[in-house]
């Protein structure tokens, strides 16, 4: 498409001050690397959310000051975090138990593909010659309760990232519940891709064209 | 009297063999035991199979190991890093085999085979092509899918601080994988920054109970990774 779609809509910061909007409360909630993590800093005056991060950490806080980071001290994308008070360290089998035994309320993932069943494809491309690494994605959406995804509406390239069947190697099977990217909010539905709300300036028939399949709108 | 304590990390590492089964603690440089590694690339074990989330980064510990062509395998969730080249230019030249799993399975293969069990069903990759050959199973109307458990001829781990019974405490997020490590390793090797006399570790805070841990070293000054990485140190 052109490269207008840069310009209209939402930025990375907006998607995820809009997504952090739907966080309730005292929710237990893991992010992941990229404009996931952008989310933490939108969270609405009053909330307290538990950041939970795979490698054994439940209470995870904002980066330290610059030179002051501890490297025994990272989350997930080996970044310099800080502990909050009432924060908790575990290993690896307990972290991964709390996300497969259905204790995390929520994760927000990236997306290189989601169809309209709600599969996900987010780790390889399946190209020859790339690297595969996998990481705890593929843990987060087989055992947390809701799987958001964040994500850009369409690649660099201008092709749909919401499709009707992902062509790219699958993370899990109909496992995302909802999706925020710069056009729109769309859940996935026993139907479909479903409208929840548009960005502003952002007509219906726009999003519907950068859409790979039929977009339902909303209720 | 118990006292597990060896005095270098050359020491703790003698006795890996070749073809051997290694499992190294960390995620990324957090809990990355540099020392230990430094000593088993020193020592020269060949045809290693090596389990951990990462492959390491720079050309020092873990990425080191490989660059010096003693790992023959990996079993591993995530072994690229930004700044490393060593593992992809193994891997593309066909020198290493991969055995690419979900962090989750791997944490709890790790502890499954500590724990004497020989497999288990999660729903972590159903459907995907990392469940592609394997048996599933339905559950209550839904499919899993089964994962053997991991152990280990040796494990190095890295802890903050060690008594001379094994017991071991951790720092912050280094502790990781080194808990379920020791369970499933024939021989835990942990690297802490200070060992000290049975009783100066309260019991309720001990994390590894010595029954998992067979040596222990002192490292007081351990290297950060990034640190090396940053300053341009390729191992040896």
């Amino acid at each position: 498409m052109s490269p207008q779609t840069q310009e209209i809509g939402r930025t990375r910061e907006q998607m995820a001050q809009r997504l952090a909007q739907d966080i309730p409360n005292g929710s237990y909630v893991n992010l992941g690397i990229g404009i996931p993590e952008l989310v933490a800093r939108f969270v609405p005056e009053g909330r307290t959310l538990i950041y939970h991060t795979e490698n054994g950490l439940l209470g995870m806080g904002p980066s330290p000051e610059e030179g002051k980071g501890d490297p025994e001290l990272i989350n997930a994308g080996k970044r310099y975090v800080t502990a909050n008070p009432g924060a908790a360290y575990f290993h690896h089998a307990d972290s991964f138990s709390m996300i497969r035994g259905g204790h995390i309320d929520l994760c927000v993932l990236g997306a290189m593909q989601v169809a309209q069943n709600g599969d996900l494809a987010n780790w390889s491309t399946g190209e020859p010659g790339a690297i595969p690494a996998v990481g705890g994605a593929m843990d987060l959406v087989a055992g947390v309760k809701s799987v958001y995804v964040i994500t850009q509406h369409c690649t660099k390239e201008g092709e749909p990232k919401l499709v009707e069947s992902c062509t790219y190697p699958l993370t899990g099977l109909g496992v995302i519940n909802r999706v925020y990217t710069d056009l729109a909010v769309i859940d996935i539905t026993r139907e479909g891709f479903k409208l929840v709300e548009l960005s502003p300036g952002i007509d219906f028939d726009y999003v519907q064209q950068r859409t790979g399949a039929p977009l339902l709108p909303s209720s | 009297m118990i006292n597990k304590q060896v005095s270098t990390p050359a020491e703790a590492v003698a006795d890996v063999f070749d073809g051997a089964t290694v499992m190294v603690g960390g995620f990324g440089e957090a809990g990355s035991p540099i020392e230990l590694i430094h000593a088993l690339i020193d020592q020269g074990a060949r045809r290693l199979t090596v389990v951990s989330n990462n492959c390491g980064s720079g050309e020092v510990g873990l990425a080191a190991l490989l660059k010096a062509e003693r790992v023959a395998k990996v079993i591993c969730s995530f072994p690229r890093t930004a700044n490393s080249t060593v593992f992809p230019d193994l891997y593309r030249s066909g020198k290493i085999e991969l055995e690419l799993t979900p962090q989750g399975t791997l944490a709890e293969r790790i502890r499954a085979g500590g724990a004497g069990i020989p497999a288990f069903f999660t729903p972590a990759a159903v459907g995907t092509p990392l469940a592609e050959g394997k048996e599933t199973r339905e559950f209550d109307g839904k499919t899993y899918v089964m994962e053997r458990g991991l152990k280990a001829d040796f494990a190095l781990i890295k802890g903050r601080t060690a008594d001379l019974h094994g017991n071991v405490v951790y720092n912050k997020t280094a502790r990781n994988f080194g808990p379920i490590m020791a369970m499933a390793a024939k021989v835990a090797v942990v690297q802490a920054e200070s060992v000290v006399e049975p009783g100066e570790i309260d019991p309720e805070v001990v994390v590894s109970p010595g029954i998992f841990v067979n040596r222990v070293v002192e490292v007081a000054h351990p290297a950060h990774e990034s640190e090396l990485v940053a300053a341009g140190v390729c191992y040896p």
